[in-house]
């Protein structure tokens, strides 16, 4: 009893029926808005993990050109800036469709998915353009240690972002189907924490990787 | 008890409260993150394009110091973190991964680095078949034995 001061927990929150101590949280007191969001905030954390592995291979490898060309030979800063500023007009319309979806505008944020959906297809066209410029120059990931290394974090990110794209598109035709439930919002939420998330990861890629890269 | 609780809450942190805790944020909030996105963007990539700063070693400090201002802005703007969402347990993971994403990157560069030092021939990382690597000059073959002991 003497934790009543000090934690935001107490023994009284443990305390099942005929004073058996309860473990689990069952009432979901400490979790207003349901698990989901949480659990997918920890998958996100996790896959963060993924990406903190690659840079540092990337960090740790990114110089060794085995006598191949170097960042300063390949990369074209002004290709990498468009698609920088895809991925941020993307994430700020991802950002007006929620909030339509909060206004219960259904059309309106259709149209705005759609136009992230558009603004990420053109990030991964405009990424395939360069891994293709890239390897009919020869640079391909088996040429050097830096280019493997860079080929897989660009390529794991790009991955995601595809992946993140075939989501949105199923969960428009499921909106377009079912209406805009409770269990699409929650769907819809959390795509655009994926979304967001991913647009986080590619600062650190345009930064470490291209930027740093030229220097 | 949740009288209890929820006014530690409250008193835990003292930054603003957003819209709706958890929530999707508000036009103006989107439009301020992304604006300030814009800008944090621009300047890294104006600094490195026109070669601003001249050093090197001093752009790459400036444009990382960039990079983490935007992470934030992201954070705080876009995906919505606040030390209350989720009873303070969002927060709590993310600081947990970032401990181990510095743990990771920290790490590998700094036991790669001694690694490098230690079993390579000076001459910056640049892999040299073997054969060529036979007739170095005396000078620049090898570190001193005892420099990079540990």
């Amino acid at each position: 009893m003497a934790a009543h001061s000090t934690a935001a927990l107490t023994a009284d929150d443990f305390k099942g029926p005929g004073d058996t101590p309860v473990f689990v949280d069952t009432h979901g007191k400490h979790h207003p808005e349901g698990g989901t969001m949480l659990g997918f905030w920890l998958y996100l954390m996790s896959d963060c993990l993924i990406f903190a592995a690659l840079f540092a291979v990337y960090a740790v490898l990114g110089r060794n050109y085995a006598a191949g060309p170097s960042p300063k030979d390949l990369f074209d800063l002004k290709l990498v800036a468009l698609n920088t500023s895809m991925l941020l007009f993307s994430s700020i319309t991802y950002g007006f469709a929620m909030l339509e979806m909060e206004k219960e505008k259904r059309g309106r944020m259709q149209l705005w998915l759609a136009v992230t959906g558009l603004f990420g297809l053109c990030f991964i066209g405009l990424e395939l353009y360069e891994f293709q410029h890239l390897i009919h120059e020869g640079a391909t990931p088996q040429r050097s240690a830096f280019l493997s290394a860079f080929f897989t974090l660009v390529g794991t990110h790009g991955l995601h972002v595809s992946l993140g794209i075939v989501w949105l598109v199923i969960l428009m035709v499921q909106v377009q189907m079912r209406g805009l439930g409770d269990e699409n919002k929650r769907r819809l939420m959390c795509l655009s924490m994926f979304w967001h998330f991913l647009d986080v990861v590619w600062i650190g890629v345009f930064t470490f990787v291209y930027l740093m890269g030229v220097l | 008890m949740s009288v209890a609780s929820e006014d530690l809450h409250t008193r835990g942190s003292g930054r603003e409260v957003h819209e709706e805790p958890g929530g999707h944020g508000s036009f103006r909030g989107y439009m301020t993150g992304f604006l300030l996105s814009v800008v944090l963007t621009a300047i890294p990539f104006w600094l490195v394009m026109s070669d601003v700063l001249g050093s090197p070693r001093l752009t790459g400090i400036v444009v990382m110091g960039f990079a983490v201002v935007q992470i934030v802005v992201h954070m705080v703007y876009f995906l919505h973190m606040n030390t209350k969402s989720e009873g303070g347990w969002t927060i709590l993971a993310l600081i947990f991964t970032l401990t181990l994403v510095l743990i990771t990157l920290v790490g590998s560069v700094w036991v790669m680095y001694h690694l490098d030092t230690n079993m390579m021939p000076a001459d910056h990382g640049m892999h040299m078949p073997a054969a060529e690597s036979v007739p170095v000059e005396p000078g620049t073959a090898a570190p001193p034995p005892h420099q990079h002991q540990h």
